[in-house]
């Protein structure tokens, strides 16, 4: 009998010594002459779990064991995870029982990433096998137009931050004169605390592909391109595999499915620059220039790529897709509040116990989020400030656990979901530093357009070092509000724009680090 | 890792095999990289005329990305993840240690030109911090006996 156990190829299972447990186990069972397969899934999305080995028992159910390391493998193999009797008696220190029951996993809705896990991501096959491929099916017997209404209807909104309503760009493009289109995937995912985007890249690959395909039939694009950050050499080599396999499969190519559409696609690499992720940026990136910002009008969806029409979308907005396109709009629409709809893919990172990637309905608070599903911080102490939307996003402090996890209520708030990555810090965090860091991560990364972003960020952080200082503290502090609402103001797009977020919310919920009185908490808040 | 020595004939091959894509010139830098370990100042003008752009277009492609090293590294290259999330899980304090240890400043190459520490932001492993690279292999939970193995396997 051949024991199938699964142990995830992502990134953050490898960086945490996967490859070595998979060696691990090969060479182990090729001594004691016991068969085995050892199927690379993508991640499941505990990642305090990871490297997680999965143990299939005879009923199908999948056993976890996890963090597993190299030297565990022996006390594993002892234990019986490869043995006849199956996983579902092991006693184990690392056992964690039914991997699907595990509280995180359970609470969770996985639209977009309900195959992510399951198994070999870049298997054609397997991906069929587990419902893929049938939104494409769909949107081959519809008319574009019919394909762009779905997605309206769904209330889809972008994933990589602005949340702007996929339908209405998706229109834009299909109501274009025929020509060159193109199909442009936002894959550069530079914010801080996120990593959604590179798991589904990782972990089902083809989902995005077939997204794309969906979108170059809805506006009559025959080219996509996914722009990929440098940093994700893992998502690289998947991406390149799943495309290979597509297109032996006719999946992609000069004739779809035998459609009569063609759609070829290919994976660019950015190479260090966050302002590329900026949809303009990424433009220019592509056609092989600076990346400078441009100006709008005219929008990507009337002169884009090399000039011509293109959707520019994020992954996980792509990867939407697919789902969409086999289950309806409504069945998508169903989940979420306000003019948030759908699901999203929540990524929970930092001083976290219990950090990963959380997908869930729109709607959820920010404190069920760090003290429920994250079990609160990795280091025991009390949380201080939890960062939501990147580098761009406001840091929020505990008072603001009750906010909604939905795009308007974030902003309300003066923040941003962006991306919807969460950084939690605890206690020991020093907010100045963090308000100085914003304002030196927007002067390295700015493309040098505009004044205030090029030069207000240098300034902010010579200003702010002149607080610690204790040079002229309030003349200081004034100044650095001063800077924010410039730069707020008088910057292009949202990296100069949207860096005042961060610094001011440091200053405002957390004065006592900026050596001003600290805030009085209302007498019920905690 | 092992990288060849530039030359022109070698510089036009790179540029030949990818004059065919849209947008070709990123994927030629990258491939530059990849070859020569740097884009070496006189490759500058071979690419701006094999693809008949200017050399002040090219010159400014390359300056712009932090990828496009402009100079050899060290014989291997330590990045360490410098954003948020490392930050909440310590990375400052390791990286200060990786400073001391190697005597250099992020950003410089030791004086023996074995290792280079670079900065980068975000690995999108941030659930599993901090996290760091040493040449193209990521690590995650990193701490300082990890640290330590990273640098000694570095010879510094
Ligand atoms: C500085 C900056 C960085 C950005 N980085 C990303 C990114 O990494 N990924 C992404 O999808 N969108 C990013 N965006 C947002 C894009 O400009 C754009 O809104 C998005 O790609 C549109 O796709 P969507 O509608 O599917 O979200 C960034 C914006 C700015 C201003
Ligand atoms: S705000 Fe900054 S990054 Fe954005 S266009 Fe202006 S200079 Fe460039
Ligand atoms: S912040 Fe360091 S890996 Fe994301």
């Amino acid at each position: 009998m051949t024991v199938k156990i699964y142990i995830p190829k992502d990134a953050a299972a490898v960086a945490c010594g996967a490859d070595e447990v998979a060696e691990a186990f090969k060479k182990q069972a090729k001594k004691a002459a016991l068969k085995i397969e050892i199927v690379r899934n993508g991640s499941r999305g505990m990642l305090w779990l990871e490297p997680l080995l999965e143990v299939e028992a005879a009923d199908g159910v999948r056993y976890g064991f996890g963090p597993v390391q190299e030297e565990d493998v022996t006390s594993l193999i002892k234990a019986g995870v490869l043995g006849a009797e199956g996983p579902k008696k092991i006693k184990h220190q690392l056992a964690v029982g039914p991997v699907e029951e595990i509280p995180f996993f359970k609470k969770q809705t996985r639209l977009t990433f309900a195959r992510c896990g399951l198994a070999d991501p870049v298997s054609l096959p397997d991906y069929k096998r587990l419902g893929g491929y049938k939104g494409l099916e769909n949107a081959l017997k519809l008319k574009p137009i019919e394909i762009v209404d779905i997605v309206s209807k769904s209330g889809l909104r972008g994933r990589g931050g602005a949340g702007f309503p996929t339908g209405i760009k998706w229109k834009t493009v299909h109501d274009t004169p025929p020509q060159q289109k193109y199909i442009v995937c936002n894959a550069d995912e530079g914010d801080s605390g996120t990593f959604a985007d590179r798991m589904i890249m990782e972990g089902d690959p083809f989902v995005l592909i077939e997204g794309m395909t969906i979108a170059g039939l809805a506006v009559g694009a025959t080219r996509g391109y996914i722009y990929l950050r440098s940093e994700y050499p893992h998502a690289q080599i998947a991406l390149n595999a799943a495309i290979a396999a597509a297109k032996k499969e006719g999946y992609l190519g000069d004739n779809v499915r035998d459609s009569g559409h063609a759609f070829h696609l290919q994976v660019r690499m950015g190479a260090g620059a966050y302002v590329c992720g900026e949809e303009t940026s990424l433009l220019e990136s592509l056609e092989g220039k600076r990346g400078l910002v441009r100006a709008k009008p005219p929008l990507p969806a009337h002169k884009g790529l090399f000039g011509q029409p293109t959707i520019i979308n994020n992954v996980l907005s792509l990867a939407a897709i697919p789902y969409i396109l086999d289950n309806g709009p409504q069945a998508y629409a169903d989940y979420g509040v306000g003019r948030s709809r759908g699901t999203m893919p929540i990524q929970l990172a930092g001083n976290l116990k219990h950090g990963g990637l959380f997908e869930t309905a729109f709607g959820i608070t920010l404190g069920e989020l760090v003290d429920a599903i994250g079990g609160g911080t990795a280091s025991g102490r009390p949380v201080k400030a939890v960062q939501v939307g990147g580098p761009l996003g406001a840091y929020f402090p505990r008072e603001y656990f009750d906010t909604a996890f939905d795009y308007e209520a974030f902003a309300a708030r003066d923040g941003l979901i962006g991306h919807a990555g969460v950084v939690v810090f605890d206690e020991t965090a020093d907010m100045m530093a963090q308000a100085r860091f914003a304002f030196e991560f927007c002067a390295v990364e700015s493309c040098g357009k505009c004044t205030p972003c090029r030069i207000g960020s240098t300034r902010g952080v010579e200003t702010l070092d002149k607080v610690r200082a204790g040079e002229r503290p309030e003349a200081n502090l004034a100044v650095v509000e001063d800077l924010c609402n410039t730069m707020k103001f008088g910057s292009l797009c949202a990296l100069g724009g949207f860096t005042p977020y961060p610094v001011m919310s440091a200053l405002t919920h957390f004065p006592e680090d900026f050596g001003r009185p600290a805030k009085k908490l209302p007498a019920a808040a905690e | 890792m092992a990288r060849e020595p530039w030359s022109e004939a070698r510089t036009r091959q790179i540029v030949a095999e990818h004059v065919e894509l849209e947008g070709p010139l990123m994927p030629i830098l990258h491939a530059c990289v990849e070859t020569f370990g740097f884009v070496p100042n006189d490759a500058v003008p071979v690419i701006a005329n094999e693809l008949n752009l200017s050399r002040a277009e090219v010159h400014g492609v390359v300056t712009f990305y932090h990828d496009f090293r402009r100079e050899p590294a060290g014989k291997h290259v330590l990045k360490m993840c410098r954003a948020e999330a490392c930050q909440s899980m310590g990375c400052e304090s390791l990286v200060k240690r990786a400073e001391d240890r190697l005597g250099i400043k992020c950003g410089e190459t030791s004086v023996d030109g074995r290792v280079t520490l670079e900065p980068i932001y975000c690995l999108g492993l941030c659930a599993t911090a901090p996290s760091a690279m040493l040449d193209g292999k990521i690590v995650g939970r990193l701490n300082e006996a990890k640290l330590d193995k990273l640098l000694k396997g570095a010879g510094a």
